[in-house]
């Protein structure tokens, strides 16, 4: 185990999370809100570990997969407990497990949070809202893979770093260099959440909203900074914000691929399935809330409500505009699914993502053809690549650990004795980093009023979702730290 | 430079690492996932699945941008076929591996009609590498640098050697030759000595000179030479093939024991001089029989790594006054090192060598250019030789006033036909072929010797 190696990649995270405080900071200073100065403290106290991390130089500077994995794993932790120092120390979220939940929310992308939603919510200082929505732009794409875009760190080891970080089973690059790659997805990126950020000005937003919109979105995250969410913004808004949270959970290859001119390559099966699975459950659940009497919808509003709440559950985003722990069972049902299956692999979105789904659909399939014919030989097929075992291996791998995850987590959430509705979304809410969940934890609700105990269980639930099982899984064999 | 390398065997692996750490876009094929994995996982590399020869696998690999196109699969059809329909696809250089003699002998043919930039064949490479060492005996390895007016010559310093005991500073002055010393081997460390570095037995030295200067050199050391008037071969293959078509004329009386009956048929066919024995070099009482105690040379070229070292042991022990032995496997060479082999070749080195060369000339639009590369310490020191162009900053300094990087030492100059070996009051002038030594740091242009 490469100690200096870890040590000194943290330090450089910590140097590029004291630059990345100073976007509240310059809020604060533009509405000369005293909280800045919690951000500021944060900042060098950030700034400074990291310089004292960096200062002595490894002497061995090989990682491999084993140190890759340890170093994403870490860095999200300690990301997110010195994240947490803004809010905690301007007193706004006086319980540090709080400030903790709410900043492992907005890293993850996750958008579950701790303060009540309605007025109390947006009393908060314009820097620590800012600061909400920058973290999921930030966890977005991954941090660690924006410090490779700027920062030449140890050669081999980087893809490690970036298969632990981004999201799906088989992460390639998409030129040779790791560095170019990451530039690349940080470009593109970058362009689609600053063009959506214009076409919100556009609709009338203020700099302030359009700008924390932006920022929720591109992570697919979902932290607010109204009290409804995003239910009282006109309908324009609100169907820009649809378009672009699932722009924002397709594959960034295919967008590096589109560029290229390859459209054939990039409308490749997985798009192809999630577009379909979004298209299919925005008419079941329009229908569905348009027909069941007593909610009162045109057919127009109940599919913009409809394609707004699909999008943000499937992109895993959590924004809403309808309070949908009050549609009928079937579009709740919908939704739970919906949040299960996830964005793209490859994009800012949660879940378990719609390739894996794919392959564990087509094996599902094929092993009852195995039932009729024992002994034949048949290999899953994606875009009519054959697909190697042992990607078929890590995928079912994947599902086993996330189920375990997920059923544990479920039993110490359950210790509290609330309903098996609101515990069950909970964790899904929170596995695949969607935010609101069902029941208490619904678009109304929030997720304050559970103990210490069962918040850090979520805690580790959104990490673990985020970095997809293992990487945070590895931290807890005690083989990964012998010598 | 965008390079694809399609194959990711010994060769291409080596390769991947060396250009990957040159700074070029390396992106390698093989239709072995598992073998692309490996190589993409090690290296900041792209791996691409996939039949190089085929048209969609090479789209995927992203050849319209690629500058470079190496193909060194261990078929060479496949490697022929591979380049064919990346030039048909974009105008990058390509570079194939040819083993098969049949193919070899027309290289100029392969170059011209398909439009090659280099064809390389390993085992020729190879044969010339060992032909150079049977021809200098004293040397482990012999480089010839500046068309061959320039030798590195690396030698195991004797027991009784006028160097041992001295320093670098003594023994030149002692000596008075122009030679220059480049680099120590002791053990697992290498040295680029300075003036009171004490030379020790056993030592491994590397030196720069004018090629007559080393013999004499050798001579005014002490140096227990000898010129080898036979030669025993153990494997008859491709390398002992293109060993003998160089070293037809050169008056050394081969001997070649190889097990395979027809493969002795066509040596006995091809050559005449040559004693071909059908036998197996494993066998002991054979070798005694063949005279492997006398021989002036033992050169072990069968399949197997362990069988090669094996053998060239035995030869030693039993007598025999040099040893060549090929290794395809060089990773365990500080092993190796301790074996008292002398020279030891490897072909997928020799290779890489060869195209790294290629590449960095080719990639190097500034001043000067990289004329021969070669590896003196494979991995940690290594010569390279560039002709200088007009405009490049070193020229018209004296070498004392031009501040070079730690562990970089200017080997040799080349004007015209005089070869200068450099001193601190000495220039480099346009036209020059400067060798530079260096350590721990690969060099693409004259100018990356130079401090920041």
């Amino acid at each position: 185990m490469n100690f200096a190696m870890i040590r000194r990649t943290l330090g450089f995270m910590l140097l590029f999370l004291a630059i990345f405080l100073l976007v509240p900071l310059v809020t604060s200073l533009i509405y000369w809100e005293k909280a800045g100065l919690s951000v500021l403290i944060a900042a060098l106290l950030a700034g400074g570990v990291g310089w004292l991390c960096i200062l002595k130089k490894p002497k061995k500077r090989e990682i491999y997969a084993r140190e890759g994995f340890v170093i994403v794993a870490l860095c999200w932790i300690v990301l997110s407990l010195f994240g947490a120092l803004p809010f905690w120390l301007s007193g706004e979220i006086p319980s540090y497990v709080d400030a903790l939940f709410e900043t492992v929310s907005g890293f993850t992308t996750t958008g579950a949070t701790i303060l009540p939603t309605g007025e109390a919510l947006e009393a908060l200082p314009k820097c620590l809202l800012m600061w909400r929505s920058f973290t999921h732009w930030v966890g977005g794409m991954g941090v660690l893979v924006f410090v490779m875009a700027f920062l030449p760190l140890s050669g081999a080891g980087n893809l490690h770093m970036m298969r632990a970080e981004s999201t799906g089973a088989d992460v390639g690059k998409i030129v040779p260099k790791m560095r170019q790659t990451a530039k690349i997805l940080y470009l593109i990126y970058a362009a689609m959440t600053t063009a959506q950020f214009l076409l919100l000005l556009c609709g009338g937003m203020s700099v302030f909203e359009a700008l924390n919109t932006a920022f929720s979105t591109a992570g697919t995250g979902g932290f607010g900074f109204k009290g409804d969410s995003m239910a009282s913004y006109n309908s324009y808004l609100q169907i820009v914000t649809t378009v672009f949270m699932l722009l924002f959970s397709i594959n960034f290859n295919s967008y590096f691929l589109l560029l290229r001119g390859k459209c054939k390559d990039a409308f490749n099966a997985e798009v192809r399935t999630f577009l379909l699975i979004v298209l299919g459950a925005i008419l079941l659940i329009s229908l569905n809330i348009f027909l069941t009497e007593g909610y009162g919808y045109g057919f127009a509003e109940a599919l913009k409500d409809a394609a707004f709440s699909v999008a943000s559950v499937i992109s895993t985003t959590g924004f809403v505009t309808e309070d949908f722990n009050l549609w009928p069972t079937l579009s709740k049902t919908v939704l739970v699914v919906l949040m299960f299956i996830g964005a793209c692999a490859g994009s800012t979105g949660g879940g378990i993502k719609v390739s894996r789904i794919m392959v564990l659909c087509k094996g599902g399939i094929y092993e009852v053809g195995r039932m009729i014919h024992p002994k034949q030989v048949k290999k899953i097929a994606i875009d009519g690549r054959k697909l190697e075992h042992e990607v078929v291996r890590s995928i079912n791998a994947y599902l086993v650990a996330f189920i375990l995850v997920y059923v544990i987590s479920l039993l110490l959430i359950s210790l509290e004795g609330y309903d098996l509705v609101t515990s069950f979304t909970a964790v899904a809410a929170t596995v695949n980093n969607v935010g609101p969940g069902l029941g208490a934890v619904g678009p109304s609700g929030n997720f304050a009023f559970f103990n210490d105990f069962s918040k850090l269980v979520l805690v580790f639930d959104m990490l673990a979702g985020r970095l997809e099982i293992f990487p945070i899984l590895i931290l807890f064999s005690p083989r990964t730290w012998k010598k | 430079m965008k390079i694809i390398i399609v194959g990711c065997s010994e060769v291409g692996q080596t390769l991947a690492a060396k250009l990957n750490d040159d700074g070029n876009e390396v992106t390698v094929i093989d239709v072995q996932a598992e073998k692309v994995r490996a190589v993409s996982s090690r290296y900041d590399v792209m791996g691409v699945v996939g039949n190089g020869a085929t048209q969609a696998t090479l789209q995927e690999a992203g050849i319209e941008n690629a500058d470079l196109f190496i193909a060194v699969t261990d078929s060479d059809e496949l490697n022929l076929l591979c380049c064919m329909i990346a030039k048909k696809e974009s105008d990058c250089h390509v570079i194939a591996r040819v083993v098969n003699p049949a193919y070899s002998e027309e290289t100029a043919y392969l170059k011209e009609r398909l439009g090659l930039a280099m064809v390389i064949n390993p085992d020729f490479a190879t044969a010339e590498e060992i032909a150079r060492v049977l021809l200098f005996p004293s040397a482990l390895k012999i480089e010839p640098f500046a068309k061959g007016r320039v030798e590195l010559v690396s030698f195991r310093l004797q027991k009784d050697n006028l160097l041992v005991g001295l320093s670098v500073k003594e023994a030149m002055s002692k000596l008075k030759s122009k030679v220059l010393i480049c680099t120590v081997e002791r053990g697992e460390e290498a040295y680029i000595p300075s003036g009171d570095f004490v030379f020790a037995e056993k030592d491994v030295v590397s030196i720069v000179a004018p090629k007559r200067e080393a013999k004499e050199f050798f001579t005014k050391i002490r140096y227990k030479g000898h010129s080898i008037k036979d030669a025993i071969v153990a494997g008859g293959g491709a390398i002992t093939h293109y060993l003998f078509e160089i070293m037809e004329r050169s008056g050394i009386a081969f001997k070649v024991i190889e097990k395979d009956e027809a493969l002795c048929e066509e040596l006995a066919t091809r050559f005449d001089k040559v004693t071909v024995i059908n036998g197996h070099a494993g066998d002991k009482n054979l070798l005694v029989e063949e005279g492997v105690s006398e021989t002036g040379a033992f050169v072990a070229l069968v399949k197997g790594d362990e069988e090669n070292i094996l053998f060239s042991m035995f030869a030693k022990e039993a007598g025999a006054e040099k040893t060549v032995t090929k290794i395809s496997r060089i990773d365990y060479d500080s092993v190796l090192s301790k074996l008292d082999l002398d020279t030891v070749v490897c072909p997928k080195n020799i290779t890489s060598d060869i195209i790294l060369r290629y590449v960095r000339a080719t990639g190097n639009a500034m001043g000067s250019n990289v004329e021969t590369l070669y590896n003196i310490i494979p991995d940690k020191v290594e010569a390279v030789e560039f002709i200088v162009r007009e405009g490049s900053p070193i020229v018209g300094k004296p070498l004392a006033e031009l501040a070079f990087q730690r562990n970089v030492l200017v080997a040799s100059i080349l004007r015209g036909k005089t070869v200068i070996v450099p001193r601190g009051q000495d220039t480099i002038e346009v036209g020059d072929s400067v060798v530079l030594v260096s350590m721990g740091r690969s060099l693409s242009d004259i100018t990356d010797a130079l401090k920041e």
